[in-house]
């Protein structure tokens, strides 16, 4: 065990799978020399050299094709995109191409490429440096979406996601890169996707929720519990698959259930959660489900805190969830 | 028509012998030659229900199966949808594509796919998909690790005119120079993207000498030409093959037939300028040599298409008796092992099906 930030968990595990396997090899904008804006990929050029770390051209679309056709090939490319919200000029290739190979070549063609990229809000980087778009991904049938919230899952997930057979979104909370550290396994401890993570236990109501939102969904419920209100606090980890045995066992015995995000709200995962619950919980329920998201409006620069959801928020949320009915 | 000032001048055809024995240009001819006879069938098909879409590549068979006999069985090949010529030569059965065609339980793609979107790994023929360019970045990306496997492989994008405004042409061509990837890009400029015309896609004057700006040679050839063809793909593979990275080749065609079975070209141009380039048709060029070295005659040239006809039927025929797709394996390939998700809506459909509500 090591006490790790997340961006240095999700470093060793990057680092560790190249050890493991020479057919992992990372490629983005900034990787190498750089060791990445964010410093994910620091140490990995001087330890595996230019033919595993590639420094690429600044192209998205560039990135992404190339790697697929390294994953065709039989490689294991992990691709970084600086942030999230430059992804779009390489959607065509992840959304027509990577998310579709498999599919569309009746199983010849398994096209298995990992994507990490910084995502969310909270660190002042107004409308270009903060979108948390991870919907448009869960929508697209053939890819997996997994979001880590400690050092960890970052690592485990990570390790998981690279020697998994499809393609993986793996989409990194910047905001808590280094504001959670926690303790990580040392080698190559993987954590199993589909599976969510009991964060906290409780009686009263379930929230739900994944990437920055835990820690301020975490201190919602522990400020909650002073006044008598036991929450369970859940995070999701893998959205792509879902752990709906999780999701639905918890509402079972509550009764209750908040989701909380900070994706716009308007077909955001919330709704999903929502939708899945009426489904297949609507006996169980005693009150409604109650989303606490980001707004349907552009992310905002100055307003960002009052964009973000927040302990105050969650906590409105769930007391009046927890009372209603 | 207009004259397009890179447009090659329909020189003399190189003769045989350059590269290709007698035997590998008859070879090649009977590809063509079947290629077109797939061609003219299926447009019929088509027109009679009995497949439901079609991407006619006449006119540019020299360009495919020239390029295609260049490679070696190693090399990877990233189509378009347009390469039938390019799937024969590379030894795709008819009877497979026939299958793909019609979408049946004996297509290896599974019915994933329309008309002419295939792909087979066995002969290293990368699936298809229908947005342009997309390819291009991953031959590159292939290319890079065929290298550091330390692997003989060469690959090639086949791509149309269209293709070069195509944001992943741009990244491809340019990732490839930066990493002297050994690439082929292979371009068929057949003179429409569509009904746009060539000189309206680019102001370019050839659309080879975009390579220049990545680093690399940029080379223009007649795509009418077999011999020419297929000497300039060899040039670009041995440069591939020997560190000295990519090629961009531009082979000038013309496409005959509609863009697609849903296009008709009359809207947008003239029968003369289609009259014009039919003067140029590759497979009369290829015949002509052929019976010039002698090697082939009138006789044994119909012959030659009697049998290329008795194949298509054949193939036809052989998937028109397979079974249609199964229902169920709507579900299969999304992931290596399906999520609970898909395990759930896939009951849920077996369901339906049991109960009637929805009919297979
Ligand atoms: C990204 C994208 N935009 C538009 C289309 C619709 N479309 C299909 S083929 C085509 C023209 C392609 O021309 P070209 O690249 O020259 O190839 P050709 O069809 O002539 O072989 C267009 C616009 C598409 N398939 N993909």
């Amino acid at each position: 065990m090591t006490e790790l930030t997340l961006v240095q968990a999700v470093n060793r595990g990057l680092q560790q799978a190249m050890r493991d396997d020479g057919d992992v090899l990372v490629l983005g904008e900034d990787v190498g020399l750089n060791g990445g804006v964010f410093r994910a990929t620091e140490g990995l050029l001087k330890e595996f050299g230019e033919e595993r770390v590639l420094d690429t051209p600044l192209s998205e679309t560039g990135i992404i094709g190339t790697a697929i056709g390294m994953a065709l090939y039989g490689l294991k490319p992990v691709a970084e995109i600086q942030f999230l919200d430059f992804i779009y000029p390489a959607f065509d290739q992840i959304v027509s191409e990577l998310a579709k190979f498999r599919y569309r070549s009746g199983g010849q063609y398994p096209c298995h490429v990992v994507i990490r990229s910084p995502y969310g809000g909270g660190i002042k980087g107004g409308l270009y440096h903060s979108q948390s778009t991870e919907a448009y991904f869960c929508h697209t049938a053939g890819l997996k979406v997994v979001i880590p919230s400690t050092p960890a899952d970052a690592k485990g997930l990570l390790l998981t996601a690279i020697h998994d057979e499809d393609p993986v979104m793996f989409l990194e909370p910047k905001r808590i890169y280094r504001s959670v550290t926690g303790e990580v396994p040392d080698g190559d401890e993987r954590v199993p996707f589909g599976r969510a993570r009991l964060v906290r236990e409780g009686t009263d109501v379930s929230v739900f929720a994944y990437g920055a939102m835990i820690p301020v969904v975490t201190e919602a419920a522990n400020a909650l519990a002073a006044e008598g209100i036991s929450s369970e606090v859940i995070d999701l980890r893998t959205l792509v698959p879902l752990d709906e045995a999780a999701i639905l066992a918890s509402v079972e015995k509550t009764g209750r259930a908040v989701v909380v995000h900070e994706a716009a709200r308007f077909c955001g995962f919330g709704g999903e959660l929502a939708a899945l619950l009426a489904e297949k919980a609507f006996f169980s329920l005693k009150a409604p489900v109650t989303r606490v998201t980001g707004y349907d409006t552009p992310f905002p620069y100055a307003l960002e805190n009052l964009y973000l959801p927040n302990v105050e928020r969650v906590s409105h949320a769930v007391r009046t969830t927890a009372r209603a009915g | 028509m207009t004259q397009d000032p890179g447009r090659a001048a329909p020189a003399a055809a190189t003769p045989p012998g350059e590269g290709l024995s007698n035997e590998e240009t008859l070879a090649a001819y009977r590809v063509m030659v079947l290629a077109r006879a797939t061609d003219e069938r299926c447009l019929t098909l088509q027109r009679q229900g009995r497949i439901g879409f079609y991407v006619p590549a006449s006119g540019q068979e020299a360009a495919q199966i020239g390029a295609a006999r260049a490679l070696h069985a190693e090399d990877w090949v990233f189509p378009a949808y347009r390469e039938l010529g390019v799937a024969l030569a590379r030894g795709v059965p008819l009877e497979a594509l026939f299958h793909q065609f019609i979408g049946n339980s004996g297509d290896v793609l599974k019915g994933r796919q329309m008309p002419n979107h295939y792909g087979y790994r066995e002969f290293r023929f990368v699936v298809a998909s229908s947005p342009i360019g997309t390819q291009i970045t991953q031959a590159v990306g292939a290319a890079l690790a065929a290298r550091r496997r330390k692997d003989p492989v060469v690959t090639i994008a086949f791509f149309g005119d269209g293709a070069t405004s195509s944001n992943d042409f741009h990244a491809g061509l340019n990732f490839a120079g930066v990493y002297r990837a050994p690439t082929i890009f292979f371009c068929q400029n057949n003179q429409w993207a569509i009904s746009l015309p060539r000189e309206k896609q680019t102001h370019s004057a050839t659309l080879a000498e975009k390579a220049n700006a990545y680093g690399f040679p940029g080379v223009v050839v007649d795509g009418t030409d077999l011999f020419a063809v297929h000497r300039a793909v060899s040039d670009a593979r041995r440069r591939a093959a020997s560190g000295q990275g990519p090629t961009l080749i531009e082979a000038q065609v013309y496409r005959f037939g509609p863009h697609s079975t849903s296009d008709d070209p009359r809207r947008y141009r003239a029968d003369t300028e289609v009259a014009h380039w039919k003067e140029m048709d590759p497979i009369k060029r290829a015949k002509e040599l052929l019976i010039g070295a002698g090697v082939l005659d009138e006789a044994r040239d119909t012959a030659l298409w009697e049998e290329a006809r008795a194949q298509v039927s054949r193939a036809l025929e052989s998937a028109e008796k397979t079974s249609p797709v199964e229902p169920g394996t709507l579900f299969d390939d999304v992931f290596a092992e399906p999520t609970p998700r898909l395990v759930e809506e896939r009951a849920e459909f077996d369901r339906l099906l049991a109960e009637g509500v929805i009919k297979p």
